[in-house]
Formats: structure tokens, sequence, C-alpha cells
């Protein structure tokens, strides 16, 4: 591999010392930047591992995520874990095993080429040498900087990367203590916050007598400017001071929202820093179709409320965090409680899936906040349900308009999708602020609402470029920095709402040139030979053949999309019954991936993916009101229940010789524009806004 | 106050104030942390243990409700047919919503042995799992009791 072509976490970690450790129970200690948030990602790593070294799986030991002992791989993103950690992680081991097998050759006076690896230990031909990796370990130096000269196992050779493993954290998740919630430590003080209701509001007055008693018990109020916490070494008495807490906070100077903000339409005709991106205007002439699509806000809604322990011990502050990067949370833990960087440990412990930027950071600053207030405790924040809904990072409202000029033949020859869209990312590293600063009597300066760049797929803007072959694509990119509520990374970005509205138009244009969708699509995909397999395979799974005409109350949709234009393809083609609801019945879904590290694991990934964007297309929208969010429980932010969950087939297209690529987002666009296209047969009417409520049903139904 | 708990086939005496939360006592005082917290609402099923075997939200029980009671947590289904089936169909993502799961499929399988899928959905229907997981668990659940009935006829 050349230099340029090294990965990011090799090159920022290039000791191979900082990765591996030979220990001496035989077994093979793994630090890794990448942490696991339920997507397997230990698995599928310490499979790479052991197959690069030649040890079995049994001897490799993950850390992961941990500023004192594990590389710095940045935040565990988009889908780049194998791409970027998988990759660096199987070049450091092959740069192991090269010097290792160097230093036996030596010593042997032998070709490194003679010598073979089973289980850790070396042979020279078929002789056993007497060493292993173990004995050998003390002579090696593997500190030295690898500089990526060595040749990984060709793909050929494989026998555990590629096949299906069990997860390694399952077996803990099914009984006791395998998460952050459940840590215990020395001195344990239990806190829930009162959070400042919006940016810049002032805590006029706080009745603490009268939270004293909904308490019930002794607690301790922390306060930092408009920062409370309520302290207890009884959960139980936390919590109820917490609960009771925002009845008795008089605020000043809030910012009321209103329901009319908590749809996409909003976003359009605000203040936007506006982009063209693709090729450029004006766009070639010819007859137009137009059509606009929406999604609101949703919700990563992790099932477990966000949770953080920290304690400060002689100037040392220690911060246990489901963050999805450790080195970025000490960065902005840092700037925030103004101390140097190396005062500061975060060590990553498994929360709930986390599905983007939760409030994982957010709960870590508490938690630190409160424990330099309080040394020699361990401070245990977790936050309450309804909190985790009013103030977690949402995914961003989009509107998009989607233009196409289109030939004699109904084909697309320009397309232009014009985006208006909140942010999507504002970790605390890229403009965002974690929430506590703002409450802090020097505030937080006003977030600076950003997006990812292109190279790094873009934001609002992913994948809204379609993959069909379409001679003249653009963006029109208007990001809104004034979105009423805090928004940033939320599985998948702007490639759900963008695939939702580019397939969803597909379909239309499809319609309008009387061809089959399947057939229109296969037809602009002459050349992207991966793109098309994965179409003519999910059709062929779901009998696409024998699909109906439209308008009969059933219906077949197909959607499809290769993530974020570069990394996993994926088609998805979803069969619903329609009435006054929509019942999901079947979802087929064909994948290439290229080497797939644990097919299985992939399997439950694209699984995940499909049932979630189902639960976004059909059912979740964040509700607003004068005192914020109002959807702050299950109740009144309904997702997708064990009843309404369709049969899955799900299949791995065979593409050992292509490059890894992360399969955690690729299946939620091609699932909600299946959805929609499958809805839009079923009723032969088409809703274009997310979700397809029992309300929009009935209005298409009724206007005909 | 004294309250007599039978947790798991065992009896514990515990000190709390019996408006306390059961599943406060099981997770910060009986340090049995299989039970979990989602939302203490009675909407997630998170937390879910049985009481004289029918599936309750810990989160909402006081625990002075349940004195004498015979209480089941996922601590107690170590030797279970369920967990190996959740192991073979690697029925889990983040695995944080399983264990209420394991309550709820427990309580169906002593009823009815060989559940249908669409008996196995009602009976996990108060149990929410955002990670998309859904359908391997009703495939280990199926799993499980068909394993339990070839177990029973043997
Ligand atoms: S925690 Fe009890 S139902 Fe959610
Ligand atoms: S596996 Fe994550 S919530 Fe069910």
């Amino acid at each position: 591999m050349s230099a340029t072509t090294l990965p990011l976490s090799f090159t920022t970690n290039p000791s191979p010392a900082r990765w591996l450790r030979f220990d001496p129970d035989r077994t093979v200690h793994v630090a890794v930047g990448k942490v696991e948030i339920g997507q397997g990602i230990v698995t599928a790593l310490a499979q790479i591992a052991a197959e690069e070294l030649d040890v079995t799986l049994d001897a490799i030991r993950i850390l992961s995520g941990d500023t004192d002992a594990a590389p710095d791989e940045g935040s565990t993103t988009s889908s780049l874990s194998i791409e970027v950690g998988g990759t660096s992680l199987r070049l450091i081991a092959a740069e192991v095993r090269a010097r290792m097998l160097d230093r036996l050759a030596q010593r042997l006076n032998c070709a490194p080429g003679d010598i073979t690896v089973t289980d850790g230990a070396f042979f020279r031909g078929t002789e056993p040498t007497g060493q292993d990796y173990w004995s050998l370990a003390p002579e090696v130096d593997l500190a030295r900087a690898a500089d990526g000269g060595a040749t990984p196992k060709p793909v050929a050779a494989y026998r555990i990367v590629g096949q299906s493993v069990p997860r390694r954290d399952l077996p803990a998740k099914l009984g006791a203590g395998a998460f952050i919630h459940d840590m215990v430590r020395p001195d344990l003080l239990h806190a829930r916050i009162l959070r400042q209701p919006s940016r810049g509001a002032r805590l006029a007055a706080l009745d603490e007598a009268a939270i004293r008693r909904a308490a019930g018990g002794e607690i301790r109020i922390v306060r930092r400017g408009n920062f409370v916490a309520f302290l207890s070494a009884d959960e139980t008495i936390a919590q109820r001071a917490g609960a009771a807490a925002p009845a008795h906070a008089r605020w000043e100077n809030l910012r009321a929202l209103t329901p009319a903000q908590q749809e996409a339409a909003w976003l359009i005709g605000q203040p936007a820093d506006d982009r063209v991106i693709g090729d450029p205007l004006p766009a070639a002439a010819g007859e137009v179709v137009e059509a606009r699509y929406s999604r609101p806000y949703i919700a990563h809604a992790s099932i477990a409320p966000s949770c953080a322990l920290a304690e400060s011990r002689g100037g040392h502050l220690s911060v246990w965090s489901h963050t999805q990067g450790v080195y970025p949370l000490r960065n902005g833990l840092a700037k925030v409680l103004a101390r140097p960087v190396e005062t500061i440990s975060v060590h990553h412990a498994q929360g709930a899936g986390c599905y983007g930027h939760n409030g994982a950071d957010d709960a870590a600053l508490d938690a630190a906040l409160i424990a330099q207030e309080v040394p020699d405790h361990c401070i245990r924040v977790q936050w309450r349900r309804e909190e985790e809904f009013g103030y977690e990072p949402l995914g961003s409202a989009m509107a998009i308009t989607l233009r196409a000029v289109v030939n004699a033949e109904g084909l697309p020859i320009d397309w232009t999708a014009e985006v208006w869209s909140g942010s999507h990312v504002q970790r605390p590293a890229m403009g965002g602020n974690m929430l506590a600063h703002e409450a802090l009597e020097v505030p937080a300066p006003d977030p600076r609402p950003t997006d990812p760049t292109e190279a790094a797929g873009g934001g609002g803007t992913r994948n809204a470029i379609p993959h069909y072959e379409i001679p003249a694509r653009r963006v029109l990119h208007h990001l809104v920095p004034g979105a009423p509520v805090r928004t940033s990374a939320l599985r998948g970005l702007g490639a759900v709402a963008n695939v939702f509205a580019l397939e969803g138009f597909m379909d239309e244009l499809a319609a309008r040139a009387g061809a089959d969708p399947v057939a229109y699509r296969l037809s602009l995909l002459a050349n992207r030979p991966r793109a098309a397999a994965v179409i003519a395979r999910a059709g062929a799974m779901a009998g696409w053949a024998g699909r109906g005409p439209g308008g009969s109350g059933r219906g077949l949709g197909i959607g499809f999309a290769q993530y974020k234009n570069r990394s996993a393809y994926a088609a998805v083609v979803a069969e619903v019954e329609v009435d006054q609801e929509v019942r999901l019945k079947r979802v087929w879904c064909a994948a290439d991936a290229g080497l797939v590290v644990n097919p299985d694991g992939a399997r439950n990934q694209l699984e995940g993916g499909i049932l979630q964007a189902a639960s976004f297309a059909l059912k979740e929208q964040i509700t607003f009101d004068a005192t914020g969010v109002s959807s702050v429980d299950w109740a009144s932010y309904p997702i997708l229940r064990f009843t309404e969950v369709p049969e899955i087939a799900c299949e791995l297209i065979e593409a050992k010789e292509e490059r890894s690529l992360g399969v955690g987002e690729c299946t939620l666009g091609p699932t909600a524009a299946a959805i929609g296209n499958a809805v839009a047969h079923a009723l032969g009417a088409r809703i274009r806004d997310m979700p397809l409520t029992r309300e929009r049903i009935a209005a298409v139904l009724l206007g005909g | 106050m004294s309250i007599t708990l039978h947790v798991n086939g065992r009896a514990a005496l515990v000190a709390a104030d019996p408006t306390t939360p059961l599943l406060d006592v099981l997770r910060n005082t009986l340090d049995l942390k299989g039970s979990r917290y989602g939302c203490g609402l009675e909407q997630c099923g998170s937390c879910m243990v049985l009481v004289d075997g029918e599936p309750v939200y810990a989160c909402s029980r006081e625990v002075g409700t349940v004195a004498g009671k015979r209480i089941e947590t996922v601590e107690s289904l170590a030797d279970h047919p369920l967990r190996q089936a959740f192991l073979d169909e690697q029925a889990g993502q983040c695995g944080y919503c399983l264990s209420g799961i394991l309550i709820s499929a427990k309580a169906l399988l002593d009823r009815t042995p060989r559940p249908t899928r669409a008996q196995i959905v009602a009976a996990l229907d108060k149990h929410l799992c955002r990670c998309g997981t859904q359908s391997r668990i009703i495939r280990a659940v199926e799993r499980a009791g068909a394993h339990m009935a070839e177990g029973a006829s043997r």
C-alpha cells in the first residue's frame, strides 16, 4: 500500500506496540480505538487480528476505546470501522508477523519465507522450531513505527475472516453487568440533572426545599451557573429529585418552539448557507419533472438513557462513557473544563445502541462537571427518559425538491436535487457544544453548524446525487444554521431522506415512461455492474416478475443505493398491505459489501438497518410545543413493535476480492424508499412525506 | 422498613422504603444488574421480571407490593434453553433490551411450550428493541420452544 492510501487510524498510530502485545498467558492483547456500539465491531476486529497473525480467535483479547491504553482512532462513525480501523489493524498485524519472522529467520539462518505459523507457533517446513510469538516477543521491537510495507495475507488464504463467528459481547448481554449502567465503583453517588430548557435560558428561581421534600431523603445539590445536579448515594432518591425538579424551577429568557417548526417545510426560506455541488447550472433544456419529498426530525431514541461515570482523585479526572470516540471526548472535556488533556482519562464502556451522536458525550460532561465539584467520589449520571428524548441531538428534518429533465424515451438527462436541512454533524469536535457547557457561568459560544465535507460523504447532501448514469447531476444544498433544535449525526445522515426521495422519484419517472421500476433502473446502470447485480438479485428474491398492477391495496416496491456513493451497495424490496394504515409484510435485501469479515454479523446489521428504517418510514416524528420537544416518551414517539415486524430475507453477494465496505447504514435509505414505493404501488397514489401515517394515507385516499 | 423478598429461589431481607421501585432494589440493593432501566414508564420492557410467574415492569412496581412473592430475574435463566437459543441465533445487537425480553419469553414458554410466531410477537409486544433485532429474537424463541419440546418428548 502506498503511503497516500494508508488508512488514517494507521498513519495516526504507526507504532505496532500501540496496538498489539503478547501476554504471558498466550493471549494477544489488541487495543483498538473503534468501539462496540452494538454493531459487532470487536468481534470482527478480533477475526482480522487472528487471521493476520495466524493465532486462534480465542487467543485474541480486545481492549477498545481508552485514552490511556488504546490508539486514537477518532470516532466510531459512518460505517468506517471495518474500512479504516479494520484495514489499519490488518496492516499492523501483518507488520508484527513480518518482524517476528525476520527475527526468527535470522536466528535459524533461513529465509522468512521458509517459516510458517500455526496457532501462533512457528514451523520451518513441517518441523516445529520450538518458538512462538510469545517466546520471541522479548527480542522483537514493536515500538518502531511501521510504514505499511508489510504485505497482508492474500484473501484466498483466509480461514477466519469471511466466516460467521459468534459475537463476543453477546453472552454477557444475556445476563448482568455488560453495560456502563451496571458499573459500580467506590464512593458512588448517583446524580440527576436539571436541564437548561434552551440555550441562553436563565434559572431565575429554584425551590430547593420542594425538591428535597420530593426526593424523600437527603440530597446534595451542585450548581454551576444554569447547570444543577442532585446527588445521593441512593439512586431512588436522586431520581425522585431529578424528576421533581423541572416543576420547581423558574426559567427566564426561554426560547419557545412552535408546532410549525417541527415540519421540514419550515426550513424552506430560512437563512441558509447555499452551495452547488456537482455539475454546474444551468440544467439541460427539455421537459422538466419535479416533486418535493420530506422527512421530519427524528430521534436516536436509544433504548437506554445516556449514562456516564466520572471521578476526580488526586488531581486526575477519570471518565467512563459510551461515547463514539474517547479521544475527541477527552479533547472536548479538556476545553470546557480548561485543564490539560493529560489530566483526563476517558474509558469506553458499552451503552445501548446509539445510531450516531446521541446524549453520550453530554452525559460525560455532566458527570465530569460534578466530579470536579465533588472530588473523591465516583459520580454516576443517568439521564431520565424524558431528558433523553427532550435533549439528545436530533436527526435533522429535510425537504428535498427533485427536478429531472427527461428525454424522448422518458429517461433523465439532467438531475437536480435541492436540499434544505439543518446540520448533520454537530459533534463537539465539529462546531457543536456539549449541552452542559451552554449552561455554565461562561456559556459556550453559539454553535457553528456545519456539515461533513463531500470527501467525507456529505451530510444533508449524502446520497443526494443519484448513482444512476445521468449525464448531468447536481445538488443545491441549503444548510440552515438556525434549525430550531440541536441536530447531529443519526445513522445514515442525509442519505435516508435523500434515497427515500430519489428512489421514489425514480419510480415516478418510470411510471411516466410506462416502464417497470426495476427495468427502468437497470437501464440507467449499464456500466455499474455491482449496483445492477444487487437490484436484480433483490428483485429475484422477491418474485418481482409477478408484481401485480397498482392500486390493489397490496404493493411491492424497490429501493436502491450505494451508501455515500462509495460504500456498500444495497437493494431492498418491500411488500405492504395498505388499508387505513400500512402493514409491512415482507422485506428482501441483497447487498454487496466487498470482503465481509463476519457474514452473520453483517446480516445482523443489514436486518437492523431495515427494521430501524421501517420504523422511521412508518412511524417516527419528533413534535414540538412551546416548552420544546414534546414527544418525550415512547407513547408520544412510537417506534416499530414486535407485532409490526415483517419477515426479512437478506443475502450478501460474494465479492471477496473487493475491499471491505461497512454495512451499518447501507440498508436504511433503500428500505425507506422501498416502503414508500410499495405504498404508492398499493394505493395507486404517492405519499412523499415521511412518516407514512394513517392521516397521510387518509389524505391521499380522500384526495384521490 | 424490612421487607422479605424471594428472588431467584433465595430469600433476602432488605431494608427499603416500600414505595421504592422494585428495579432499584434488585439492581442497587441486591446487586442483580440483569434487569435494566429504560424508561421508568412501563413503556419499553427493559426492566421486566416475573412475579409469581407473571411478567411485571420492575421500574414501576413498588417493592412493598411484592413482599413474600416469588420474583425471577434474568439471572435465574443462566441454564435455560432460551439462553443457548439466543446465542445460536445470534439474537442481539446492542443487547440492552434482551434481559427483559428473555423474561417475557420464559413466561410464554412456561405456558405455551411450542408457541407460534403470532403468539411470540404478541407476548413480546410490550418490549421495544431499537436496534431492530426482532426477527432474530422471534427465531430464537421459536428455537428454544422446539428444543424444549424435543427434550420433553424424549
Ligand atoms: S424501564 Fe420499565 S418499562 Fe421501561
Ligand atoms: S438489541 Fe439493541 S435494543 Fe434490542
